[in-house]
C-alpha cells in the first residue's frame, strides 16, 4: 500500500504539500478528480492517478486540458460526488470560461479547485496572482501556509465547498506545494467500492440561458455575503501578539512573519492577522485589527491583494491607521519573498534596526558559467531541431524563418546552439501565432508543439488554420508522453505502462489528415538522412503542412521499461 | 535544538532530492521540527537545484542571504555560485568533482580552473571540508552515491543532533535493496572525510 493512504490517523509523515493536498482530499472523501498537470501542481494528479488503483471509488483522469478537467470535477460535483481538479496558475486561464460560470450554477457535493501558482516564474511563463481569480468569479478562497495546513485545508474546503454550494479555490504557491514538512494525519475512511452519483435535473439552477444566469447572479452574491461573515470568524483567520504595530499576511509569507517576529524579538510590539480564508476578505476582522493599530503591514508575494482590501475598509469605517506595503515600496510586487527580506521589511515598518548576516567579501570567487536548464543529451527534439535546421539551411531559408514554439521541454530550443524558438504565449500558441504571421508576413513560418500540448490546446488552431488557408509548417514533436511535467500519458501515445495498454490510442496522423491537411510525414529523427529527405518537400513548398517528429523520450522510454 | 539552516546545492540528477528526503526523514524519526523546499520541474533538466532545509525552531523553508548555517554543495562551481548565503560561521561542505554544463560543452562559456577559488575559499571560511565526492561514489559502488557521500560528510561533522545510526536506519527505508550496499559504503566514505578531521 502506498505510504501516503496507508498511514493512520495522527501518524506523523515527511510531506510535500502537494502531497498532503491528495492526503486531505482523500480524508475529505474524494471521489472523481480530474486535471492537467502542471508545475508546480503535478504531484497532485500523479498521485491521485496511481492511488486509484489502490482505492475503489476513487476516480481521477489525466483530460486532455484544465477547461476539461474542470468541467468533468464540476459535472461529478453537480452528481454529489465530490470532486477535485487541480492546476498551475495559467491553467485556471485556460478552464476560466467554466469557472466563471461555474459559480453561478454552482455544485451538490463538494468541489475543490488547486490553482499553484508560481512566483518567480520558476517553472511558468509569467507570475500571476491567481487570487483575483476567487474574487473574480465569486468563489470561497483558502490559502494555506505549510503542508500541514494544506492538508487541512483541503479536507475543510469540501464542508465549505457544499455549505455554499460552490466550488472552493484552495490557492498554493511553488514554495507550499513543493515544501516538505512533518504533516500529522488525520482520519481516512475505507474506500471500497465504486460509488456513483445521481444528476437530478433542475432547468433553472443548471442552465444557465439568461434568464436563469441573472437569478443565479444574484445568488451568488449573497453566498459571498454569507461567506464574508463565515470568513471573519474563522479558525483560518488568527491573531497573534500584541502591540500598536501590526502585520496582515496569508501564505507561504506567514513563516517569514512569524520567525521575523521571533527573531526581531516583536512579541510584545507587534501584532500578526494570519489569514488563510482569504475570499471573501474578511472584511469584519481587518477593520478591528487595523483600529487597534497605529501602523500596519501588509505582507503578501505578488499582488496587493490584501493591501488593497485593507484600505477598502479602512476607507469605509473612516479609519487612519497607515497602511504599509507595496503601494509604500516596502515591499515589492514581483517575485516570491524571502524570509531576510520580509525581516528588513517588517524592521524598517516599525523603525527598528536589524543588521542582515553578511557573507565575506568574495571578490575573488571567478566568473562562473550559468547552468540554464538544457535538453537531455540523447534527447529526441535535439534531433528534430538539427533535421528542420540543415533543410531550411540548404534551402536557403534559415535567417529569414519564425519560429513560434509552445509549452513543453522543446521550449528549450529557445537557447544556443539550437536557437529555434522566436515566439511564445501560452499553450497551443504555436499553431495560433503561424496563422498570424503567416498572414502578416511574407516570412517564412515553422512552428513547433508537443504531442501533449497539441492535444491539449492545438487541435483548434490547427482546424482554423486549414479553414482559413494559411500558409506556415507545425512540427509535431511526439516524444509519447508529457516530459516536462513528469511523463503524464497523452492519448496518442504507443509505448505505455501496462496499466494503460487498453485503452483507445489516437493517432496524431489520422487527426491532422482528417483535419484536412494533405501535406502530412512522420519522421523518425534519429535517422537523419532519411528524415531531412522527407521533410525537404514541405518546407520548400508555401502550403500548410505538417511534419510528425516521433520518437519516445529517452527518460520515459528507460522508466517504462523499467516496469 | 538549536535552528539549524542547512543549503544543499548541485546539478539536476545528481540526487539532492534524495538527499534532503534522507535528512527529513532522519529530523522526523527523532522529532526534530523539520521543513524545506525543493525545486521541481524545469530547473531539474540539467540545471542548478537546491533545497533549503531547515530543522528546529524556524518555520520558513527558505535561506536568505548570509543565513546558511551548513553549505553541501554536490559540484564546486555550484558551492561558489552559493556562497552569497553564507557568512563567515557556516560550515562548508563540498564535492571538488566538476560537472561541466553543457553550455561549456557547446563552446559557448568557461568553466574556471578551481585550484586558486577551492584555496581562497578554505582562506575566506572558518570551516570548509573538500572532498573528491564523485570519486568516493564510484569507490563505493555507483556514481550515482554522491548524494549519500554528501550526507555521511553532513553526518560526520557532528553539527546535527543526530546520532550516525539515525542515518543509516533512514537509508535503509529509503534507498533501493539494489543499491543499499554501494549506498551504506558511500555514507562511510562521506563520514570519514568530516569525522576524522
Amino acid at each position: 500500500m502506498h505510504p501516503l493512504i496507508a498511514a493512520k490517523a495522527k501518524e506523523k509523515l515527511l510531506l510535500l504539500g502537494n502531497e498532503a493536498i491528495v492526503r486531505g482530499a482523500l480524508e475529505g472523501g474524494l471521489r472523481v478528480g480530474a486535471a492537467y498537470p502542471g508545475t508546480p501542481s503535478s504531484e497532485i494528479g500523479n498521485l491521485l492517478f496511481q492511488l486509484q488503483r489502490e482505492l475503489p471509488g476513487l476516480y481521477f483522469e489525466f483530460s486532455t486540458n484544465e477547461k476539461v478537467a474542470m468541467e468533468v470535477a464540476a459535472a461529478a460535483a453537480a452528481s454529489g460526488l465530490r470532486s477535485l481538479t487541480c492546476m498551475k496558475h495559467v491553467g485556471l486561464n485556460v478552464a476560466a470560461d467554466a469557472l466563471m460560470t461555474l459559480a453561478y450554477i454552482g455544485v451538490k457535493a463538494g468541489m475543490v479547485i488547486v490553482t499553484a501558482d508560481d512566483p518567480s516564474c520558476h517553472s511558468s511563463q509569467n507570475e500571476q496572482d491567481n487570487r483575483y481569480y476567487a474574487k473574480f468569479s465569486g468563489l470561497p478562497m483558502l490559502e494555506p501556509a505549510t503542508p500541514e495546513e494544506a492538508r487541512q485545508m483541503t479536507a475543510y474546503a469540501f464542508e465549505l465547498s457544499e455549505k455554499f454550494e460552490l466550488p472552493v479555490l484552495l490557492r498554493t504557491t511553488t514554495r507550499v506545494s513543493h515544501a516538505r514538512a512533518v504533516v500529522e494525519v488525520g482520519d481516512l475512511d475505507p474506500y471500497q467500492e465504486e460509488t456513483k452519483g445521481r444528476f437530478e435535473k433542475d432547468l433553472r439552477r443548471w442552465v444557465p440561458v439568461p434568464a436563469v444566469a441573472r437569478v443565479r447572479h444574484q445568488v451568488l452574491l449573497e453566498k459571498m455575503r454569507e461567506a464574508m461573515v463565515l470568513a471573519d470568524g474563522s479558525n483560518w483567520n488568527r491573531r497573534y501578539g500584541k502591540g500598536r504595530y501590526g502585520i496582515i499576511v496569508s501564505g507561504v509569507a506567514v513563516n517569514y512573519v512569524l520567525d521575523a517576529v521571533d527573531e526581531l524579538d516583536l512579541a510584545e510590539k507587534v501584532q500578526v492577522l494570519r489569514l488563510g480564508f482569504t475570499h471573501p476578505c474578511p472584511a469584519g476582522l481587518i477593520a478591528e485589527f487595523l483600529k487597534e493599530c497605529e501602523t500596519v503591514l501588509v505582507v503578501e508575494e505578488l499582488e496587493p491583494y490584501l493591501e488593497e482590501a485593507a484600505r477598502a475598509v479602512a476607507q469605509e469605517r473612516g479609519l487612519k491607521t497607515t497602511i504599509l506595503g507595496k503601494a509604500s515600496g516596502h515591499l515589492p510586487r514581483f517575485f516570491e519573498f524571502d524570509p531576510g527580506q520580509v525581516k528588513e521589511a517588517v524592521a524598517r515598518a516599525f523603525g527598528l534596526s536589524y543588521q542582515p548576516p553578511e557573507p565575506p567579501s568574495l571578490t575573488w570567487v571567478p566568473e562562473l558559467p550559468p547552468r540554464p536548464p538544457t535538453l537531455c543529451p540523447g534527447c529526441p527534439h535535439r534531433e528534430t531541431y538539427q533535421v528542420i535546421k540543415e533543410v531550411l539551411e540548404e534551402l536557403g531559408e534559415l535567417p529569414e524563418t519564425i519560429f513560434p514554439t509552445d509549452i513543453g521541454c522543446y521550449t528549450l530550443g529557445l537557447l544556443p546552439p539550437i536557437q529555434m524558438a522566436d515566439y511564445l504565449i501560452c499553450m497551443g500558441s504555436s499553431v495560433g501565432t503561424a496563422a498570424g504571421f503567416s498572414v502578416a508576413t511574407n516570412q517564412r513560418v515553422v512552428s513547433f508543439i508537443g504531442d501533449s500540448t497539441f492535444f491539449h490546446a492545438g487541435l483548434s488552431p490547427l482546424a482554423s488554420a486549414v479553414y482559413n488557408r494559411h500558409r506556415f509548417t507545425l512540427v509535431i514533436m511526439d516524444n509519447e508522453t508529457t516530459a516536462m511535467t513528469g511523463h503524464q500519458p497523452v492519448p496518442s501515445q504507443e509505448l505505455r505502462p501496462p496499466e494503460l495498454e487498453d485503452r483507445p490510442r489516437i493517432d496524431i496522423e489520422a487527426v491532422v489528415r482528417a483535419l484536412g491537411v494533405s501535406h502530412v510525414v512522420t519522421i523518425n529523427p534519429y535517422r537523419k538522412k532519411e528524415a531531412k529527405e522527407a521533410v525537404r518537400p514541405l518546407l520548400a513548398q508555401k502550403e500548410l503542412a505538417v511534419i510528425i517528429a516521433k520518437a519516445p523520450c529517452i527518460l520515459y522510454r528507460a522508466r517504462v521499461s523499467k516496469k | 535544538m538549536e535552528k539549524k539552516r542547512i543549503l544543499a546545492v548541485g546539478v539536476g540528477g545528481q540526487g539532492i532530492l534524495l538527499f534532503s528526503r534522507i535528512l527529513g526523514e532522519v529530523a522526523l524519526r527523532a522529532g526534530v521540527p523539520v521543513a524545506m523546499s525543493e525545486v521541481h520541474g524545469m530547473a531539474q533538466r540539467g540545471g542548478v537545484v537546491e533545497t533549503n532545509i531547515v530543522l528546529g525552531p524556524v518555520r520558513s523553508p527558505l535561506i536568505s542571504k548570509g543565513e546558511a548555517d551548513v553549505l553541501v554543495g554536490f559540484e564546486p562551481v555550484e558551492t561558489l555560485r552559493a556562497l552569497g548565503r553564507a557568512n563567515q560561521k557556516t560550515v562548508i561542505i563540498s564535492s571538488t568533482d566538476p560537472v561541466i554544463p553543457q553550455i561549456v560543452k557547446d563552446g559557448l562559456a568557461t568553466y574556471p580552473d578551481l585550484a586558486e577559488p577551492l584555496a581562497r575559499l578554505k582562506e575566506t571560511f572558518d570551516k570548509v571540508y573538500l572532498f573528491a565526492g564523485e570519486k568516493l561514489a564510484k569507490e563505493a559502488g555507483t556514481a550515482r552515491a554522491l548524494n549519500v557521500v554528501a550526507l555521511g560528510a553532513l553526518a560526520g561533522t557532528g553539527l546535527l543532533p543526530f546520532a550516525k545510526e539515525d542515518f543509516l536506519n533512514a537509508i535503509k527505508t529509503l534507498v533501493k535493496p539494489r543499491f543499499m550496499e554501494a549506498n551504506l559504503k558511500a555514507f562511510e566514505a562521506g563520514f570519514a572525510v568530516t569525522a576524522g578531521v
